[in-house]
């Protein structure tokens, strides 16, 4: 609980029923999308307005107080785990699209909008907002922003950064910043950029522009079925080498798709050792002619069955498994998590052999699904918490397969972010010299170092403590840092 | 060879922050004209050059920052890909790095990206001397601040670029471009109208009653999107792109000659012709309006109307004094420059790389 003398004015700058510290009513935001790890926070705010986000940052960082910034909570690497003494500060009330620009294709929004009601406000002008992670129904464009989202299309239509013109919020000082405006750039450095994945530690984020695209009449979804995980990887090489860009390309291997057919029931050929979901949208000139071309490059690369969507029913089918496999996985385990890296492309078949080999070592099942288009990977490790030493496994058989993507030269995440799951592994990623810079950055937007303090950037000396873990070819990260 | 390369650069950067002593950093110095003008000693980058690593089926290249522009789009075109962001090279022996710092994009960036879209990560010797490795080669990457793109666009003042990943896409199959006679209004309005029907629009170029439309994607969409949009062909369609994404076309060779200073305005898309001041070249569906303007004109003004539509105001060639006098680049409120200031002195303490050229004092 917050003392007070401070929570007596919080909540005086707050509607009624804005400050919540009761902890029946704290309790929902003690986690977000991971819930491995939760705290309490002090207390939850629930501002409607600028001005009243200007005022608890203002109150905040004269109290000295953390504040860790909110969207509707679907992150997945805990981002909005809320600080013990700090407060939680929530965008959820900010759910107004502002305006939507029919001839200039973007439309204005609050952060707390959610991903698709965009698009569906958009739908009448013939527009949509294209990232589409997904947790698209529930998670907020200013979560969006935070992380960088994607999502299945984004091979064509980008993430999150490709996708918005401004962002409009507050430092912790209470000053109110503008990245980007309405045209395709702005002066000096990239900050927009910048904004984007900062997970919440640079500024609150109030209102954003974003641009809008149109909807291509048509949309087709092909299925093609490997017996062979590798052949499934090299005709994804193959796609993209013959200058097809899909609107998506995605991979579920045998467990993913065997898990997801009795959730769904979309038809997969369950005998398949990997399914491809390769998506064409444009005209419907342009649609047959690259579902012309995706079959004859799968046909060729050894598709055992290729399926082409007939209508618009049939290609949600094919979509629904892979937009369920994490429910559909949560069915048939009672613990899983899941794994955010991306590689090369090229390195895919040594990845997924390395991965089915760790999990005969760990005794843990694991579900492949990934954005293969952008060498995304999502393993989906089964694990039951109520077992002694699973989880201890599963997070040791999860930081193996990062230290590999790391390896063939990729990144420990691709999408989810860093938060608070990925701190140790950011160690491994960076050197001191980086960290030092991003931490440094932090400090040029927030000198107080106040706002979503722990996460995203590990400190220095965490990495020192746990770099003995990470020696690497007889390379000992860190060297020079002081060890405890 | 490339790595004593880079390490004879951090000692000279580290020599050079501990004695304040400016450093002036180019490449083939085609782009020398634009920011603010800088003084220092020479610190050539053409020496850190090569293509590191292409893999077509990976859509990813990696070369250092010398490398000529040339170079990487005839290997992107041997294997028929290229760079989205269409840069101009301003010059023969434009350089990768060269483009990447001054973040300019050409013709295509409103469909295609711009320079920031595609670079997936970079190396960097900052104001310390310290080596940085930013970002990576793969499409997806959320570790850490995205301190890749803060480079782009930085003008060499946060630290100077040694190796960048882009990602490259396929050329597309089909081009083709048409040409409307029509008032500037009405070409903006038309070209906005096109985006929105998701008509395969990769440059525009209005000027002097004229809109030049280009298409590009599969055959059978740009054939479609030719009937639909009728308009009448244009010959030396390549050539033309080249002179407007190169400012050889005689809307910027007339101006060029009369002394006169170029503004470049970045707007939103829809904003009218009228009240940006004057006869406008008008790229990007809209959101890029050339302008000439006498060199006695109050800078504060073209800026004003460029905020107005949304937007800012660059003064993109003009003598070293009037550059000098008004800044190249629209000024910051002051919170923002004040978090600019900070990164500055984060990469580059001693403020000795490329020191003004952005902005003065940093």
């Amino acid at each position: 609980m917050l003392d007070a003398a401070l929570a007596s004015r919080l909540s005086a700058v707050l509607p009624p029923a804005a400050f919540l510290d009761a902890p029946e009513a704290t309790r929902p935001y003690e986690c977000d999308g991971l819930t491995l790890f939760r705290e309490r926070p002090g207390a939850v705010l629930l501002p409607q307005t600028e001005a009243q986000v200007v005022a608890i940052l203002k109150i905040c960082h004269e109290a000295r107080v953390p504040v860790v910034p909110r969207g509707a909570g679907t992150g997945l690497s805990g981002g909005a785990l809320p600080h013990a003494d700090g407060v939680v500060l929530s965008l959820a009330r900010f759910n107004r699209i502002l305006s939507i620009d029919p001839l200039a294709r973007t439309a204005v929004v609050q952060p707390g909008v959610r991903n698709l009601a965009i698009s569906e406000a958009a739908a009448a002008y013939g527009l949509y907002y294209a990232p589409d992670p997904s947790s698209q129904i529930a998670c907020s464009i200013g979560g969006n922003v935070a992380e960088n989202s994607g999502g299945v299309h984004c091979l064509k239509y980008g993430l999150t950064v490709h996708n918005v013109r401004r962002v409009r919020g507050v430092l912790v000082t209470g000053d109110i910043v503008e990245f980007g405006n309405d045209a395709l750039d702005a002066p000096g450095y990239d900050l927009l950029a910048l904004v984007h994945g900062s997970e919440g530690l640079l500024a609150v984020i109030t209102e954003i522009t974003v641009k809008l695209c149109p909807k291509p009449p048509l949309a087709q979804c092909v299925l093609a079925a490997f017996d062979d995980v590798e052949k499934a990887g090299a005709a994804v090489a193959a796609i993209i080498g013959a200058g097809i860009v899909p609107a998506g390309l995605e991979m579920m291997d045998q467990r993913a798709t065997r898990a997801v057919e009795d959730f769904v029931h979309a038809g997969y050929p369950l005998a398949a050792a990997a399914v491809l979901l390769v998506e064409s949208d444009g005209t419907p000139e342009e649609v047959a002619h690259e579902i012309a071309e995706v079959s004859r490059v799968l046909t060729s690369a050894g598709a055992t069955e290729i399926r082409i969507s007939k209508d618009e029913r049939q290609r949600l089918l094919f979509w629904s498994g892979r937009k369920a496999a994490f429910p559909a996985v949560g069915r048939i385990s009672p613990d899983y998590y899941c794994i955010d890296g991306t590689i090369p492309r090229a390195a895919l078949p040594l990845v997924l052999r390395k991965i089915e080999a760790w999990s005969a070592e760990y005794g843990l099942a694991c579900a492949n699904v990934f954005h293969a288009g952008d060498g995304n990977l999502h393993p989906l490790i089964l694990f039951d918490a109520n077992r002694a030493g699973e989880a201890e496994r599963t997070i040791a058989f999860g930081d193996r397969i990062l230290a590999l993507c790391i390896e063939v030269g990729g990144t420990i995440t691709g999408e989810h972010g860093v938060g608070v799951e990925k701190l140790t592994s950011m160690c491994a990623q960076f050197g001191q010299d980086e960290l030092a810079c991003f931490l440094a950055i932090k400090s040029a937007f927030d000198p107080s170092g106040l706002l979503n303090p722990g996460k995203a950037v590990p400190t220095l000396a965490r990495c020192a403590e746990i770099g003995g873990m990470h020696v690497h070819h007889g390379a000992l990260p860190h060297a020079d840092l002081p060890r405890f | 060879m490339t790595a004593d390369v880079v390490a004879e650069w951090q000692d000279r950067i580290r020599a050079a922050a501990a004695a304040r002593t400016p450093l002036a950093i180019v490449g083939g110095g085609t782009k020398a004209f634009y920011g603010n003008p800088t003084a220092g000693e020479l610190l050539d980058t053409r020496a850190c050059a090569g293509i590191v690593d292409y893999e077509p089926t990976e859509l990813v290249l990696v070369a250092r920052a010398g490398t000529p522009l040339a170079e990487i789009e005839q290997r992107l075109a041997d294997a028929g890909q290229m760079l989205a962001f269409e840069p101009p090279h301003f010059g023969p022996g434009a350089t990768l790095g060269g483009v990447v710092a001054a973040g300019l994009s050409g013709p295509r960036r409103p469909w295609g990206g711009a320079v920031r879209d595609l670079v997936l990560g970079l190396s960097v010797v900052d104001g310390h001397g310290t080596l940085l490795r930013f970002g990576g080669r793969v499409m997806k990457n959320v570790a850490g601040f995205d301190a890749t793109r803060l480079m782009v666009g930085a003008l060499g003042t946060l630290g100077v670029i040694t190796e960048v990943a882009l990602k490259c896409l396929p050329v597309p199959r089909c081009d083709a471009t048409r040409a409307f006679e029509c008032g500037a209004d009405a070409a903006i309005q038309m070209t906005n109208d096109w985006s929105a029907r998701g008509l395969p629009l990769s440059a525009t170029c209005y000027w002097r009653g004229t809109l030049a439309v280009r298409l590009s994607g599969a055959e059978p969409a740009v054939v479609q999107a030719m009937r639909t949009l009728g308009g009448t062909s244009v010959d030396n369609a390549t050539s033309f792109w080249a002179s407007v994404r190169e400012q050889t076309h005689d809307f910027f060779a007339d101006g060029a000659r009369t002394g006169d200073a170029l503004w470049r305005l970045s707007v939103g898309a829809t904003s009218p012709h009228a009240g940006l001041g004057g006869e406008q070249l008008i790229e990007w569906g809209g959101a890029l309006r050339w302008l000439w303007q006498p060199s006695s004109i109050d800078a504060a003004t073209v800026r004003q109307r460029a905020a107005q539509a949304h937007g800012h105001a660059t003064l993109f060639r003009g003598s070293d004094a009037v550059r000098v006098a008004h800044g190249t680049f629209a000024p910051l409120p002051a919170p923002l420059h004040a978090i600019h200031e900070r990164l500055k002195a984060t990469f580059d303490p001693a403020r000795i790389l490329n020191r003004d050229r952005l902005y003065a004092g940093l």
